[in-house]
């Protein structure tokens, strides 16, 4: 049966290839330890569930060390290669026109697709799994797709997928991070903590009020947090679950899906989410390094507020 | 209440620019350590944590066909798409770059587009061309228009990305309600994104409307 395990095997197959394209790229600057990164990825895609829980602790040490120390570089490009890129990319506009973006449609396509077919053959297919495997398979038929109709050399695609994953670097495994520290949170009980702080903040019993507390908290520590995702995993088990789902049965999707989208609000409002806020700001070359914070806060007050006010209306019909 | 601190942490921490992977990591120490956790529970928590969670970094396997797509061209075919509307000003190239990035984002093409490959060498130099086609601009002007082009980005990227069923905080949100019992689809999760996808680009586009009535309006006091 096809289970998350291969589409694992596949991310781990990509990441490895990275390294070894790390490895092999001599006019990179400490391409032993960038190897060595994208290596260790590939380590927990591959064999994850057999290095044991301080094995897998241990494995995250060395990814937050080798970053964390600026070990983590991008692969070189020979000078003269930009250009001769760039001249290569318009030739191909040209030569392959729309077409392109229907080959850059598969992998959605598949993955919409796939979710609802895979469905059918349980016994062929994890079905608990299906939308990854399905996107999985997508990148697969696309790749496929690729090869016969525009002909790159067999490492090309990674080649390329690599130029990508380099531009990304540590910022790949911040999510995953940000999940793992949710866990901890949680078996520390920072969740109970908040969610004690917010009782004494929340009116006893009132709906509205804990809606209101559970949008507002989203975004607030979305704000402190950087993430969306940090904050997600906090506010549910102290707000959306013990009061909004089981106390008042409120529809548990669209207070999770409505709820963090209240936090990516506040992502829209903090320096923290310098991927998207700061990063800009800089490549803009702008004077006030939060102007694009400045710009965001009138289109993420108003719908904050909608947000709050639409899962007070759809989740408590 | 000492388990807050590991948030304490966190903000200090990005207030202070470290490192995000180190911050995260010391974040968790101090949390568990609060708890009365010894260092190796600590360390087995998070290393199975971060086992556990591995379906979010699986995204990235779509990278080779995309940087597959655009060596061959993809971004260069984009630009021309978008060059060839007519009659644009700042506020209309806006709008319907931000409804373009809604689509694609809600298509899961999240990295099509972007600060680094899109908006700062194709729609920042547009939506200055557009406002400069009326009047000239002066340089407060420019750096305004250039954070309204970021924050279109980012407003699309965010209200559109949800509604794709394979992206990291569907499956984020699938994945700890899990944990607490509840079994759902990621599809029932993202079809609840779309009202807010809708409001959002409401609310941005009103905005980017008042944005050209504003350049309009300055021009005219000149």
């Amino acid at each position: 049966m096809i289970s998350l395990t291969h589409v694992y095997w596949l991310a781990g197959g990509c990441f490895a290839i990275y390294a070894l394209l790390t490895i092999a790229d001599k006019g990179q600057k400490r391409r032993w330890s960038s190897a060595a990164f994208w290596g260790l990825l590939a380590l927990s895609m591959l064999a994850g569930d057999y290095l044991g829980d301080v094995g897998n602790g241990l494995l995250v040490v060395a990814l937050v060390a080798i970053a964390g120390l600026g070990g983590l570089t991008r692969g070189s490009h020979a000078a003269g290669e930009a250009a001769a890129e760039g001249e290569f990319r318009r030739a191909g506009a040209g030569r392959y026109g729309n077409k392109l973006f229907l080959l850059a449609l598969v992998i959605p396509a598949c993955a919409l697709i796939g979710t609802f077919l895979f469905k059918r053959i349980p016994h062929l297919v994890d079905p608990g799994q299906v939308t990854l495997i399905a996107l999985a398979s997508g990148v697969i038929l696309a790749l496929a797709i690729g090869y016969a109709w525009l002909r790159p050399s067999a490492i090309a695609p990674l080649q390329q997928g690599r130029r990508l994953m380099d531009a990304v670097g540590w910022a790949a495994v911040l999510p995953q991070m940000l999940a793992s520290l949710g866990a901890v949170f949680a078996l520390a009980g920072v969740g109970n903590a908040v969610g004690s702080l917010l009782s004494m903040v929340i009116p006893d019993g009132s709906l509205v009020g804990a809606v209101i507390a559970y949008g507002l908290g989203m975004a607030l520590f979305t704000m402190a947090m950087g993430n969306a995702f940090a904050a997600f995993p906090v506010m549910l088990s102290a707000v959306a679950l013990p009061i909004l789902i089981h106390q008042h049965h409120g529809n548990p999707a669209i207070v999770a899906a409505i709820g963090m989208l209240a936090g990516f609000c506040g992502t829209l409002m903090t320096p923290m989410a310098a991927n998207f806020n700061i990063v800009p700001a800089a490549l803009l070359e702008l004077d006030n390094r939060n102007g694009v914070v400045r710009a965001q806060i009138g289109t993420a007050l108003p719908l904050l507020a909608v947000n709050i006010a639409l899962i007070y209306w759809l989740a408590f019909p | 209440m000492w388990v807050l601190l590991g948030i304490g942490v966190i903000l200090l921490g990005f207030a202070f620019r470290f490192h995000p992977l180190l911050v995260v990591a010391a974040s968790a120490l101090v949390t568990g350590l609060a708890a009365g956790l010894d260092l190796t529970a600590i360390l087995a928590a998070f290393g199975r944590a971060f086992n556990d969670t591995r379906y979010v970094s699986v995204v990235w396997i779509v990278l080779p066909v995309i940087g597959l797509l655009e060596h061959h061209g993809l971004q260069e075919r984009a630009r021309s798409l978008i060059g060839a509307m007519k009659g644009a000003t700042t506020g209309r190239l806006l709008i319907a770059y931000l409804l373009l990035r809604q689509i694609t984002a809600a298509l899961g093409l999240t990295s099509v587009a972007g600060h680094a490959q899109t908006v700062r060498p194709l729609v920042a130099p547009m939506a200055e061309a557009a406002a400069e086609a009326e009047r000239p601009i002066d340089d407060a002007t420019r750096q305004r228009i250039r954070a309204m082009t970021a924050a279109s980005d980012n407003v699309g990227l965010f209200f559109g990305e949800d509604i794709f069923i394979a992206i990291g905080s569907i499956l984020l949100m699938k994945g700890l309600l899990e944990q607490n019992g509840i079994r759902l689809d990621p599809f029932d999760l993202s079809v609840w994104a779309i009202p807010t996808a809708f409001a959002a680009f409401a609310i941005h586009a009103f905005r980017l409307w008042r944005f050209d009535r504003s350049l309009r309006a300055r021009g005219v006091r000149r």
